[in-house]
This record gives C-alpha cells, structure tokens and sequence, in this order.
C-alpha cells in the first residue's frame, strides 16, 4: 500500500515538470492570448469583451490578403523544400558512405550556426545591387549594368528555402535510411522503372518524412519574421510583420493577439487539409520519423 | 548456334571484382528448364554477386549471362524476365497484398480485370485465397514468404531467384518451408535458383547444387553425388559432417591404398573422384561419421569384414539427439572421433568406456592437401 | 505573541535586507543604442561605487511595450521621446512624476525644457526633463543628387528607384508637410487628420515606384547609401552626420518644410526601485565634459545651453554643412500624439506597404 502510494509519487513528480511546462508555457499562454484577443479597446484604460478584432480582419482585406499571401508563400517555400530537400536526403541515406554522410549532414547544419539577423545579411551582401552576384556577372560580362536581386518575393523564398532546408532532409534522412534497399531493388526486379519506383515505393514508404518535413517546415515558415522583413521588397507583407506592427508600433496588443490566434488557426487548418489529403496522422508522421 | 532452348539459364564464363577483390572468378553452368537449383557456399563466396548479376542489378566484367538462350547483358533488371525472392523479403509494407502481387503486372501495363483475374489465381495456388485485402504487416511468416512468390510468380519469369528468403524464419517454420517450397516449384514448374549457406535446405530440395567457394564452383552435382562422390576436400569438408585427417600416403596403386595420419595412424583409403594419388602425397582424409561403427572393445571380435580400419579409444562423450545421436571418442593418440551411434536407452555406451571404432576404405574419402594438388 | 513577533522579525528583515541592497544599488536603463556609451558608464560608476549600470537598448515603441507589459517595473530609468509620453502615461499608466529640485534643471536650454515640461505634464506633474535632441530629414548625396530640397523630392522621377525611406510615421508627417498640411495641429481633429492620412497615403503609394527598398535599421540605409545604390532618403541626421564622416558628399538636408525634431528625454517608470541613481544619472550626463562623450556616442545634440560648442569637431562640421540658422528656427518638434493616432497611422502604414506599386 505504501509502496503503491509512494510509487505514484514519483510518477507525479516526474511527470511534473512536463506538465509544468506544458501549462505554463504553452497552455497559459495562449489561454492569455485568446482573453487579450477578445477584448476591445473602447477608450483609454476601459475595455470590453467582443469579436471586434476578429471583425477588425474580415473587414480588412489588407489584413486576410496579407495572410493568404503568407500562406500561399508558405506553401511554395514548403513544396521547393520538399523538391530540393528529397533528393540531398535521398542522397544522404542511400548513396552516400558513412564519412560522406556526416559531412553532408553537417553542410545542412552550417545555415542553423549563425543567426537568422546574420543570415539574412549573409543574403543582402550576396545578392544587392552592388553585391557579390550582380558584381560577379558584371565581371563576367555576362550583364553590362548592376543588377538588384534584392527586394523582391523571389529573394523572400531563397532565403527561408535555405533556411528550413535541414528541417526538410532531417526527418526525410530518418524514414528513408529504415528502407530496406532491396525495397527499391525489388521495385526494379518486378518490372518498375525509375519512376514507377519512386513514385509507388520510394515515395509512399517517406510519406511520414515528407509529411512531418512539410509540418515543421511550413509552421516556421509562416512563422518566420526576419528572413521576410529584412530581404523582402516595398510590397512584401509579412503576417508575422503585421502582428508585430499591432504590437509594438500600434500599442494595439488586442488585435496583435486575435491576429496571433489567427496565425495559429489559419496553420493549423493546412495542416489538418495536409494530412488529410496526404492520408497520414499526425501520430503516424511524428511517431515514424 | 548451339544454343537450345533446353537451359533456361547458361552463365558463361563470368566474371566480376569489387576493386581489388574477386568476387566471381569465373563462373560457368547451365540450369535445364524446370529444375530446382541450388547455389551452396559459405558467406563471402560470391554467391549473392553472382545472384545479382542475374538479376541485372550488378554487370559482369567478363563473360556472358543466357536467359531462354538470350544474352542479357546490359539488359536493365526491369527488362529481364528473372524474377527475384530478397533475403528479407522486401514485401511492400505501404501496399496490401493485393496490391503487391499487382505491382509488376501494373508495371507491365496490364489491363485492371485481368489483373484482379491473374492475382485470385497466384493466390488460389499459394493455397492463400482470402489474404487479398490483407495488410502485409498482419501476415504470418509462413504467408509472407509465399506472398513474395507470388508476386513474381505472377510475371511468369523464365528463372526464380532466392536469395536465402529462410534465414530470418524460425526452425519449425523453416522445416516446412522447405517443403512447400519444392512443392510451390513443382506446381509451377519455373526454374528456381536458391542462393543459401545452408547445406540441408540445399539438400533437400535440389535437383542440382552447385558448390561455390571463393568466387569459383568446385563442383555441381545431385545431391547424392556431392554428398557421396564429393570431387574436392572443400565440397567433402562442407557437404555434410565429417571426421578429417591429415596425413601422407605411403603406399598406393593409384585409386587405393595407405596412408599414415600425422597423428600416426595408418589407415586404408580410396581415392577421391577417380583421382591417382601418388606414394609420397600429402593428403586430407574425410570419414563421415555415420560410416564409423562403434563397438565396446569386449564386442570387437564380431565385426563385419569390410570394416578394413580400425581404432581403438575411450568414450569421451555422448551428444544426445534423438535419432542423430553422436558418440565422441577419445582415441590412443588424443584426437576425437565422431562417429553416430543409435542410442535405445538400455545398455548404451557411457563415457569411459573402451571401445572400438571400425569404417570401411571405401568410405575412407581421400584428397590430394590443399596446395599441393 | 510568537506570530507577532515573527511578523515583526520577518518585517526587520526585510527592511534590513533592503537598506543593505540599497548600498549595492543597480540602475536599470531602459535607452536607445549607443545612449548608454562604456566610457560614461565606468566614469559613473567610478564616481558612484554604489551603484551599478545596466542598460538594455531599445526603440520608442519597445520601451512602451516593454513597460505597459510590466506596469512600468523592470527598470529606473527610460528615455522616450517627447511626443511618446503623454498617451502612454495616460493610457497605460507607466511613469511616475519627477522630483524637479533633484534635477539640475539650470544647465538646460529653457526653450527644449519649457517645451518638454509642456508636452508632458499630467495634472500639474511633470513626468520627463529633456536629453538630447535631434531631426528627421533627408540625406542627399550631393554629388549624384543635387537638387533634393524637399520631402516630396524622394518621389522625383529623376531618382528613380534611387531613393528610400523607412515606412514609419515620420514619413507620413514629412509628407504632410510637403503637401502644405500641419498634420500636428490636425491631431486635435482626428477626421481632419485621416482625410491628411488618406492623401498622403495616395501620394506614397504613388511614389513607391520611385522606391527602391524601405530601409529598416541605420545599417541598411547607410550601406545603400555608401554604395551608391541610392541617392537620397529619408534619415535620421545622426546617421547622416556618421556618413558625411565617410564620404563628405553625403549631407543631412533640412527639407523645405522644417525638419522633424524629436527630443529624447528623461522619464523614470511608475515601479523603478532605483529613484536616486536615476537622478545621478540625469544630472551626470548633462555635465559639459561628459556632453562631449555622450554626443560623440550618439550624434545627437544635448539640450544643454551651448550644446553645440560640446559636439566633437567632426560632428560640429556635419551640422554645420547641414543647418543654417534658419533651418534651426523652422524646426517643427513632434507633438504629442493623442490616444488612436497611432493606431491610425498604422493602418495607413500598412495601406502603404499592401498596395502593389512598383
């Protein structure tokens, strides 16, 4: 009885801190945000509770334009990831010796080493007008005048491409390193060429990478506020940019927070679209790779 | 061109190195359509390279590959008509079973209604009918080996490789799988080429067995002629148990005589594979363990007269295993004799006890040492 | 009894526990970069043992936020600009009143201190004293470009894509402005000052064909400024002083219209535990030799009486090339923004940013 008893204790106490974290970072937080998003500002220091803010981002098309572009713009990061990542992870867990492997993954890894501020400048330097690229072509003589790759949503997507793109190989690497080769040799031996391997075998037996891949990779894209803000040209809105803006510019921390909400459900809802779309679960993706 | 259509598989001559090391040195045999035949060898003999060359999925340096009497070479694995069955089985876990059996035919562009007519039919003979809808991770062992037949068998291949799909199952299961497997090609009557290191799964299911050590064949035969004519002490050492001796012939007449062990016993022997062994050469002697007779020393006078060696020595130990029980003899010079024994429970021998063992010259195998040949 | 007694204990504890903290005072600095340069801070310190500096940079907007999320606790000492302390004081009740007799209020310009001590006074308390000042204006290179007098010059098709601007209120004032509005006397009627808002959204929409890039930190604006990528822009006159050390085309031009003057001041927050160093500090860096420091630091020109005498040379050179007596009287100070001002200069902002120019 005792013993019952005190082995329930150490199950609370090391579950505690998991819990704590959950509830204190994660769940209060946002139980917090969803108050603060509900209430309106009517006038100084007097507020009421409503749906004004989220009235506020129907009736704005600037703001659900603003979204939809994140979104869509997320997505296209998402899918080049997904196209350039799957051959590298391809390459890494089937091709590649041992050492070269490492190095591989370790190449992945250098974007992550400095900071998103450092990257972003990393960019700037590279691609302006009076940068490294446009200098380089001149050099060659390939342009007769400075070129500016900067500023534009082109330049938007290399940078968070190049960003998220270990995000992308990590958990493609893992599901593709569990497949059996003779998998694939089989997929020949019955009769499949390369496509019909990659597309009835290869592809089905990652979906779980890809699908996690394409989680993560989309959630920090979306989510992302420097790469966008800092290579981004005069008409690249962010919605990250636009939360901060109700935050910090505009003192508006009621519509900052139903924006954030918004964020929050307009990601989870692709997500939800993905999966379902793709046939896989979250269980099944998270628990695979 | 002498090619006939009888050998459903000729190699000739092939070849193939991994950088400095020869995997196939060489490797020439035709397969007769409609056999089970086996490729014998310890791990690292060449065996699974010479497999995958057949396939296609590695090209021989030299030499040539037939298929029905067509060259295969640069032939793409997709485009050949051989069919093969992987170690671990390589079953599509993100497919049914259905949908794995339809895999090829949907590669080969065949219509959907009769697909569904050719996958009922495998299944109908793998004596499988109802597993269609199945996923593969809820089948038995036993059910997944077949199943991986009958996604090739479905393609109709000229030649069914195996590439020791036994392995992994357990001793029971893998018993009867030998069975069904040599029934499963007599139904289908394709030319299965089983790729294994284990003797008894060779045995008991091939016409043919063909030998492999260190890239080369050293002998292809029934399986009667390798276990009873082994040509080389390789195929005699590895083709059944055997008790070996090393020793130098000291008189011959050719096919037959004495040889003295280095242990220093003489003993008379028959040469191996209608060779002539010269006086003087150092030779290996195989006897197998079920042609040595093992007689208490007080028994010894009533011995059969062809029984032209004997030795005398202690019971050491007896290994107890049913019908292959095993008695070990210490013999006067200290090295161990195996020699099977039937064991009935009352009166058997019991370790200590002085005893004679008895074989006969002809079972007495003798070859030319390694090296010296 | 007991419970009393250790109440009691507990209490003289406490108060010990903070008379002995007090000797090891912290003053928390809530201030702009390079407001806060190393050299002032161990001068400080060395002449105050007791009191240890730590300074976090920040921007007008965050200092509010930071504050407004604290209730005005987390640190002494903040340094807002003028024309950001009355809504928020009023709206968020962050700053608590100063002890004028603890500021040595002689040594500052009476002009900046009248105008500060008007712009921020609640219920007859006065809530900050002046720092340092500076504008807002435009930044030419006048060998490439010599002809921007204006705000609306940035929109000149001549320089096109060869200028910027950052996408913050200070351009739509400027704006305003050019277009021959008093956006600061439109903040008593805010329908007035939307319909100004709508027009100068108009003609920045408009003009942002004409923009290469909106710059969002000095750094980027100085290395497309350096490298010739742009002309012209909207800037800040400290770092067009910076750059005018590298490159003496480079110039701070006082638009037509007046330049923008903001004046970073003083505020101590509503929960700051650190009063008295606060005050230390305040009449520190108002002290001539240490003006100098400061100045060099920042670029920006103390509200000290002589001030200009205090700068280094080279910045005295760069003000000089760039102000005349005439600019300095057509200064127009930033006022004080009513409560909602902001919010609607935000969605203007972002009508800017949205609309597909080029």
């Amino acid at each position: 009885m005792l013993q019952k008893d005190f082995r329930r204790l150490a199950l609370i106490l090391l579950f505690a801190p998991f819990a704590l974290w959950i509830i204190l970072l994660i769940l209060l937080p946002h139980i917090g945000m969803i108050a603060l998003s509900l209430r309106e500002k009517v006038a100084p220091r007097v507020y009421e509770y409503g749906f004004a803010n989220y009235m506020d981002f129907l009736n704005e098309p600037i703001y659900w334009n603003t979204l939809l572009r994140t979104g869509s713009m997320s997505l296209l990061v998402t899918a080049l990831a997904l196209l350039i990542g799957f051959p590298v992870a391809y390459y890494i867990a089937k091709l590649a010796g041992n050492r070269t492997r490492g190095a591989l993954f370790l190449l992945c890894l250098i974007p992550l080493w400095v900071s998103d501020l450092i990257r972003a400048y990393g960019w700037i330097l590279l691609l302006r007008e009076t940068g490294v690229l446009s200098s380089f072509l001149q050099w060659a003589g390939i342009v007769d005048h400075p070129i500016e790759f900067l500023y534009n949503d082109v330049t938007v997507v290399i940078g968070l491409v190049y960003t998220v793109m270990l995000f992308m190989i990590v958990p493609l690497v893992s599901t593709l390193d569990g497949m059996d080769n003779s998998m694939i040799e089989a997929g020949y031996n019955l009769g499949g060429n390369g496509f019909t391997v990659l597309r009835r075998i290869i592809i089905p037996y990652a979906m779980p990478g890809i699908v996690s891949g394409c989680i993560v990779v989309f959630m920090l894209t979306a989510g992302s506020y420097l790469t966008p803000i800092l290579l981004g040209g005069k008409n690249s809105s962010w919605f990250t940019e636009q939360i901060y803006n109700q935050f910090i510019s505009r003192f508006n921390w009621e519509a900052g927070a139903a924006f954030g909400i918004l964020l929050l459900l307009f990601t989870s809802i692709v997500i939800w679209l993905g999966l379902k779309l793709s046939g896989q679960t979250l269980a099944n993706t998270v628990a695979k790779s | 061109m002498t090619n006939t259509p009888t050998y459903d598989l000729e190699c000739i001559d092939i070849a193939k190195s991994f950088g400095a090391v020869r995997a196939v040195k060489g490797v020439s045999f035709n397969i007769p359509s409609g056999s089970f035949f086996s490729i014998l060898g310890p791990s690292g003999c060449g065996k699974t390279t010479l497999m995958r060359m057949i396939a296609g999925f590695e090209e021989p340096a030299s030499g040539d590959i037939r298929i029905k009497g067509r060259s295969v070479l640069g032939t793409p694995p997709n485009k050949r008509n051989v069919k093969m069955v992987f170690q671990h089985l390589a079953l599509f876990p993100m497919m049914n079973v259905f949908e794995n059996i339809a895999y090829g035919l949907r590669c080969n562009g065949v219509k959907n209604a009769e697909i569904k007519a050719k996958v009922h039919d495998v299944l109908e003979r793998i004596a499988l009918p109802d597993v269609a809808e199945r996923e593969i991770h809820q089948l038995s062992g036993g059910q997944k080996q077949r199943i991986a037949i009958a996604r090739c068998m479905v393609l109709d291949p000229d030649v069914l490789l195996l590439d020791e799909p036994l392995g992994a199952l357990d001793l029971k299961l893998r018993e009867a799988m030998k069975i069904e497997l040599k029934q499963l090609q007599h139904q289908f009557n394709t030319t299965f080429i089983y790729i294994t290191h284990d003797q008894s799964e060779a045995l008991v299911m091939s016409d043919h067995v063909a030998i492999m050590n260190q890239g080369l064949f050293e002998q292809i035969g029934t399986p009667q002629e390798l276990y009873h004519h082994p040509e080389t002490a390789f195929v005699a050492g590895f083709v059944g148990d055997s008790n070996r001796w090393s020793g130098k012939v000291k008189a011959s007449d050719g096919s037959g005589g004495t040889v003295e062990t280095d242990q220093g016993l003489q003993m008379v022997f028959t040469a191996a594979g209608g060779r002539t062994i010269a006086e003087g050469t150092a030779v290996e002697v195989f006897v197998r363990p079920e042609f040595i007779h093992t007689v208490r020393r007080t028994e010894a006078d009533g011995v059969p007269g062809e029984a032209d060696n004997r030795m005398d020595g202690v019971v050491d130990s007896l290994l107890f295993n049913g019908a292959n029980s095993r008695v070990l003899v210490r013999s006067s010079r200290g090295e161990l004799i195996e020699a099977d024994v039937t064991l009935t429970g009352h009166g058997d021998l019991k370790p200590g006890e002085e005893v004679c063992l008895f074989w006969s010259s002809r079972q007495a195998m003798c070859f030319p040492s390694e090296g010296s040949a | 009894m007991s419970i009393k007694t250790t109440v009691a204990g507990l209490l003289a504890a406490t108060m010990l526990a903070g008379a002995s903290s007090a000797h090891a005072e912290t003053l928390r600095l809530l201030t702009w970069g390079s407001y806060a340069p190393e050299e002032l801070i161990q001068k400080f310190e060395a002449e105050y043992p007791d009191i240890d500096v730590e300074v976090t940079f920040s921007n007008n907007e965050e200092m509010i936020a930071k504050l407004r999320a604290t209730g005005g606790a987390g640190f002494d000492l903040a340094q807002p600009s003028h024309d950001r302390i009355y809504a928020a004081q009023l709206e968020y009740n962050i700053y608590k009143p100063l002890d004028l007799s603890k500021i040595n209020t002689d040594v500052m310009q009476p002009k900046l201190l009248d105008g500060v001590k008007a712009n921020t006074t609640i219920d007859g308390e006065v809530y900050a004293v002046p720092h340092q000042w500076g504008t807002s204006g435009l930044m030419a290179d006048k060998s490439k470009a010599p002809d921007v007098k204006g705000w609306g010059d940035l929109c000149d098709p001549k320089y096109k894509g060869k200028t910027s601007m950052r996408l913050k209120r200070t351009i739509l004032l400027g704006t305003a402005f050019a277009m021959g509005d008093n956006p600061f006397e439109a903040y008593s009627d805010l329908e007035k000052y939307q319909s100004i808002l709508d027009k100068v959204a108009d003609k920045l929409i408009a003009c942002k064909d004409n923009i290469k890039a909106y710059w969002n930190s000095g750094d980027d604006l100085s290395a497309m400024m350096l490298s010739g990528e742009i002309v012209a822009s909207e800037t800040w006159d400290s770092t067009a002083y910076k750059l005018y050390a590298q490159n003496k085309n480079i110039v701070f031009v006082p638009p037509a219209t007046g330049a923008l003057a903001w004046i970073d001041t003083f505020a101590i927050p509503r929960k700051g535990k650190a009063d008295d160093a606060a005050y230390k500090w305040i009449n520190f860096v108002l002290r001539p030799e240490n003006v100098s420091i400061m100045s060099a630091s920042t670029g920006a020109i103390a509200s000290v009486k002589g001030a200009k005498d205090l700068l280094p040379a080279d910045k005295k050179a760069a003000v000089n090339a760039a102000f005349t007596d005439a600019d300095i009287d057509n200064l127009k100070f930033f006022a004080n923004i009513p409560p909602g001002v902001e919010d609607m200069e935000g969605r203007t902002l972002e009508k800017i940013k949205a609309a597909t120019g080029g």
